[in-house]
């Protein structure tokens, strides 16, 4: 199976070539862009789904749990290596998947609102792919940067004043962080010596007591830079408005950004932090979890007073950014499987919600949103008997029925409520919160625990009040506005999005099984450090 | 040289830190720039700083280890002025387009009175 270790490298090179050969294509040639492009994602989620079922073909529990790829052939600590588990698969499949969705949704309109949109694209798939599959700190900075730049880019896809104006925001903020990061890694280089993470993860337990504040300072300097991109409060201020002005299908792939700050704050909370660190066990997890619950209550408050609804979108991202942080912060392992499976299905729906909002709000006039909540507050005026008779009989337009049952679809997933998998998520972290020791193993819960719990609920609640709100106003009015104008090309990623979520239920049992898996092998840094030091090697665990 | 560097670095993270706080485009990106020269010269230092001390082997071979200074902070500084020297460059292109599009240079597009 030789073809299949130089698999790893795949995610990373397609998306480079096809990016830099569309350079050259004229930019006039929409069609054949978009096809070259569609055809590299397709190309994409093939090896992805390939590199999934090598990563869960590997029995858990057995010997070296990841696969690495040493660059160039140079062995492990010394030069940069890609390593595989079923946490990096997941996180690739998601990519590709969204990826897909968004590039499909953008082939209706928006590549032609501005310059090199596949290019840009097709850079930002391959810094993603190399910052969940990187097994090295430098390496990862490297592919943050690259997934950055695209972007910027991306985030002034269709230019105008309110997205430069964000967009400038968005960039400050990012390389300021970005200066954090570098901060972050040189003060843990400067004290352990490597910027591999498996040999990192071997060597601070033997740091000497003298270092150990100058490692502690640069590990939280790095974590403040993952915050940011995670959108941690008070870190988060600058998300709502970036992604209320990226255009619809950026916006869909951007919900991955937040998603990176969370899997590299995992990686590295149970890698170098781990079971086996001394020490240093469990460093920062009250910070995240503190973090997290204030997260949580920051974006429930945005929900309900969001007015436009790419803004409650962006509250929604936080809330789950928040809910993610709250659970690596416990690093259970039962919760962290259900936090797998939310992070799927909250990307999934969230995504879905931004490239929705695009199609709905083509039906509505502008300053709609301002007034639909200070209607509410002050009062509807608007006689309503006025025109009720004329309204019998109406038959709803086919376009906006499609439309509202993808809306309920979303709410409901936001909202985690059955039968989507929303509310399975929910319940599987919410049973890994409240049995901290396993099933039937009962145990005292602290009183942080049941405000998180508290509060993921809340938060649900809350998600559900403002989908209505915003349902009611817009697909229960008056038809008297044009109806919007929808290509089955943009209606079909949603609904491909929103079937996967469905298929995430039905199949729940699976992929619980996959995210149990993955958080198990999280949870023994051993196999993984053995993987990526030993390759080849299997058997008793290091050191 | 310990003390010359600390200040050197401290007076750059300062000015930076100050510049990025004030309102207009241009002081943000010189800002930025201070700032990323500060964070070179910091990681620079992370291989401990030596005088007199080859990062590459010489003709004749590895020889004592302790004689060369760590060539990796100096990889890693080389990569960071790359990527910071293109990210304030797509800054620079934004800031114009900024000024062009709202016709201020404020950071918020508009004066605050």
């Amino acid at each position: 199976m030789d073809w299949a270790r130089h698999l790893l490298i795949v995610p990373i090179l397609l998306p480079l070539v096809t990016g830099a050969f569309l350079l050259l294509v004229d930019e006039l040639r929409h069609t054949t862009k978009a096809m070259i492009s569609l055809a590299s994602t397709l190309l994409l989620l093939a090896s992805d789904i390939a590199l999934m079922r090598i990563a869960d073909g590997v029995p858990p529990g057995a010997g070296a749990m990841s696969s690495a790829y040493a660059i160039a052939d140079w062995p492990a600590p010394f030069a940069i290596v890609l390593v595989l588990d079923r946490l990096s698969a997941l996180m690739l499949v998601l990519t590709s998947v969204l990826g897909l969705a968004s590039l499909v949704f953008s082939m209706a309109r928006w590549q032609r609102a501005g310059p090199h949109f596949h290019t840009l694209f097709q850079f930002l798939l391959m810094g993603l792919g190399g910052a969940f599959l990187t097994g090295d700190l430098f390496n990862l900075f490297v592919f943050f940067e690259v997934t950055l730049a695209a972007s910027y880019a991306l985030l002034l896809h269709g230019s105008g004043a309110f997205r430069v104006r964000s967009g400038l925001h968005y960039i400050a903020i990012n390389l300021a962080s970005s200066l954090l990061f570098l901060i972050g890694v040189s003060l843990i280089y400067g004290v352990a010596g490597t910027l591999n993470m498996a040999d990192l993860a071997l060597r601070l337990p033997g740091v000497p007591a003298e270092n150990r504040m100058l490692l502690e300072a640069g590990a939280a300097i790095l974590g403040v830079a993952f915050l940011v991109k995670a959108g941690m409060w008070p870190l988060c201020f600058w998300l709502p408005s970036a992604y209320l002005a990226a255009a619809a299908p950026v916006a869909a792939i951007f919900v991955l950004l937040t998603k990176v700050g969370f899997y590299v704050l995992l990686r590295l909370t149970l890698l170098i932090f781990g079971s086996e660190a001394g020490q240093l066990t469990g460093f920062g997890g009250i910070v995240l979890l503190w973090g997290g619950i204030a997260t949580l209550i920051f974006a429930t408050s945005g929900v309900l007073a969001s007015q436009a609804m790419g803004r409650l979108a962006g509250y929604s991202v936080l809330t789950s950014s928040g809910t993610l942080l709250a659970a690596v912060g416990i690093g259970d392992a039962t919760v962290v499987s259900g936090a797998l499976f939310y992070l799927v299905s909250s990307s999934l729906s969230t995504a879905a919600f931004f490239m929705l909002i695009e199609l709905v709000e083509r039906a509505r006039e502008p300053g709609a949103d301002l007034l639909a909540v200070t209607m509410e507050a002050y009062g509807d005026e608007a006689d309503p008997d006025k025109d009720a008779e004329e309204e019998v009989g109406v038959v709803m337009p086919g376009a906006l029925a499609v439309l509202g049952v993808c809306f309920g679809c979303v709410a409901l997933l936001l909202a985690g409520l059955p039968p989507l998998s929303g509310f399975v998520a929910k319940f599987a972290m919410l049973t890994g919160m409240l049995n901290l020791q396993g099933l039937g193993n009962p145990v005292e819960i602290p009183a942080r625990i049941w405000l998180l719990v508290a509060l993921v609920i809340l938060s649900g609640l809350a998600a559900l009040v403002a989908m209505m709100r915003t349902g009611i106003r817009i697909f229960w009015a008056p038809l008297e506005e044009i109806v919007p104008r929808v290509l089955v090309i943009e209606v079909a990623p949603i609904v491909t999005l929103l079937a996967l979520c469905l298929f995430l239920t039905v199949g729940g049992g699976a992929m619980i099984r996959y995210t149990d898996a993955a958080a198990r092998s999280l949870h023994e840094p051993a196999s993984y450090i053995q993987g990526v030091l030993e390759p080849g090697a299997s058997g008793a665990a290091v050191r | 040289m310990e003390l010359t560097l600390a200040l050197a670095i401290g007076v750059l993270t300062g000015s930076g830190v100050w510049l990025i706080l004030r309102p207009r485009t241009y002081q943000l990106v010189i800002g930025l720039a201070l700032l990323s020269y500060a964070v070179n010269l910091f990681i620079f230092s992370m291989g401990r700083l030596r005088v007199g001390a080859a990062p590459v082997l010489g003709a004749d071979g590895a020889g004592n280890p302790a004689d060369y200074a760590d060539p990796v902070p100096q990889a890693l500084v080389l990569t960071a002025i790359v990527i910071g020297f293109a990210t304030t460059a797509l800054l620079l292109v934004v800031l114009l387009a900024a000024r062009g599009l709202t016709g201020s240079d404020h950071v918020d597009g508009r004066e605050s009175h």
